[in-house]
């Protein structure tokens, strides 16, 4: 944990640099810091990804096993998004059983994914009411150095896109996997773009020590056609109206841009 | 979210359960409802019924969450068992901890958490029956406490949803509303510091739509913060009558 002494010190320096349209590590309020991908790395995953923004990085694994569908919704399959704060990837990550942070990132990566509806659940029943494919979506952190929200969003839609599913057959009730693969019928892909409010300005892909000091954060998730899909605020602080008018405005832009690059 | 078949709202522009679109459901607030607590309130709005109790400023335990230079500010959001449709498990889900999460954070910025370092605020909201929008009308009353408990504070906390049903944005959604809509946008604010303190959102709107989605949130914060300082004020009314008769 950095003490509060170096915090304020750092906090000042950020936000006359944010104030100036500068940040410390040069980039300008609404760059995000290069971003890349390897997809398919982990052969034993069904799908994988592991996705750089700046030095963070996050592998995400996409396993399909069957099981029971929700009760509500008998002839869909059932998305489970989950996220491990591993603790080799930051000096504050412990041990244990997942904290709020981890809870809240996977809860805002599944939105994501489950109001774009970027996976056809609908294709993914066997036997209605009984049998369905089950998707576990994976976030591991690797390296913490800010924005884990963007950088796991990117890393889940990358290894869902390449994820394949076992072909089968139904005889007499019976599931029969067959020799071959298909692809996860993947049809929407959400991207989303996180703000942090540093001393009433915004900028776009906060890193570990503008997170530090940040007042607060908000991340916008953006389906392929535009519209908004998520949203979640969090930290201490607060947004005005205007803020947020003009995170979303940007936010669509920045959306259109990182699409390219996976897609 | 479905799309489903079934219709939300009639030709007349009228919801499922009479109201208007940019109609509130009836809401009812209590402060100062819970006598072991620092600080209480309850809140009936439509079918919801949630308590909150504050407990604090008050020590810190474990004591190594302390901090320094202010309060530890703590909140648990839950349900109860029989709140729903189906027995919800007592123990808590991640939906639960994400909101206690996002509730804290709502009340947070409005709190003078600076004046009582190394002590504990501890919140509770607790959900006796869900009828769509908890977590807004939870920061309703979770602000409330914090006031009723003489808790110095900047402004209010005052929260409420809008949505998409069945294509139009409408304030206020109730379960079905939520389950069966195309969105939902909870918002927090305080209204003095005209600033948003919880802002969430999931289904799908235009940059247009959640514009004036978001508008029409703050819209309805604003006609559910008159309902709130109504309901701390009348406490006082009546702690005053109480003291006058004897």
């Amino acid at each position: 944990m950095s003490s509060i002494m170096v915090s304020r010190i750092r906090q000042k320096q950020i936000a006359q640099l944010i104030a100036s349209g500068n940040r410390l590590d040069g980039r300008g309020l609404t760059d995000y810091r290069e971003i890349k991908m390897e997809p398919g790395i982990i052969e034993k995953a069904e799908g994988s990804a592991l996705v750089y923004i700046g030095k963070t990085e996050v592998l995400t694994g996409v396993k399909i096993e069957t099981g029971e569908p929700f009760s509500d919704r008998p002839n869909e399959g059932v998305l489970t998004v989950n996220s491990e704060f591993v603790p080799l990837a930051s000096p504050e990550f412990e041990a244990g059983p997942p904290g709020e942070e981890s809870i809240e990132l996977a809860r805002v990566v599944d939105r994501g994914i489950r109001e774009s509806k970027a996976i056809e659940l609908e294709k993914m029943c066997i036997l209605p009411g009984k049998k369905v494919f089950v998707v576990f979506v994976d976030v591991y952190v690797l390296n913490h150095d800010g924005n884990l929200i963007d950088t796991a969003a990117l890393a889940a839609l990358a290894a869902l896109l390449n994820t394949k599913m076992f072909n089968y057959e139904v005889k007499d009730d019976e599931v029969k996997i067959l020799p071959g693969f298909t692809h996860l019928p993947v049809v929407n892909h959400p991207i989303s773009v996180t703000f942090a409010e540093i001393n009433g300005k915004l900028v776009v892909d906060p890193g570990l020590d503008e997170e530090e000091v940040m007042d607060a954060r908000l991340t916008v998730t953006f389906e392929k056609n535009g519209k908004v899909c998520a949203m979640q605020k969090s930290g201490r602080g607060t947004f005005t109206n205007e803020q947020i008018l003009e995170a979303v405005k940007i936010g669509q832009q920045k959306a259109e841009e990182i699409r390219k690059k996976v897609v | 979210m479905n799309q489903s078949t079934i219709k939300l709202i009639d030709e007349n522009g009228i919801r499922k359960d009479g109201r208007k679109l940019d109609e509130l459901r009836p809401i009812k607030i209590t402060v100062g409802v819970l006598s072991n607590a620092d600080g209480s309130a309850y809140i009936e709005q439509g079918k919801n019924k949630i308590l909150a109790a504050v407990y604090g400023p008050r020590e810190v335990h474990p004591r190594h969450l302390a901090l320094p230079d202010r309060a530890l500010l703590r909140c648990r959001y839950h349900m109860a068992p029989f709140s729903v449709e189906e027995r919800k498990p007592p123990a808590p889900s991640r939906r639960e901890l994400e909101l206690s999460k996002v509730i804290r954070e709502a009340l947070e910025p409005t709190i003078f958490l600076e004046q009582y370092p190394r002590t504990s605020i501890d919140l509770f909201v607790e959900v006796l029956q869900a009828d769509g929008g908890t977590r807004c009308a939870g920061a309703i009353v979770a602000s409330l406490a914090l006031a009723d408990a003489g808790i110095p504070m900047r402004d209010l906390v005052v929260a409420c949803a809008s949505g998409k049903v069945d294509g139009q944005i409408v304030l206020d959604l109730n379960d079905i509303e939520d389950k069966e809509g195309e969105a939902d946008v909870p918002v927090a604010f305080a209204p003095n510091l005209n600033t948003i303190t919880l802002l969430q959102m999931d289904g799908l709107l235009t940059i247009e739509e959640f514009e004036k989605a978001l508008n029409l949130a703050i819209e309805g914060c604003r006609r559910i913060h008159a309902l709130q300082r109504e309901a701390l004020k009348s406490k006082y009314v009546a702690v005053k009558e109480e003291a006058e008769v004897e």
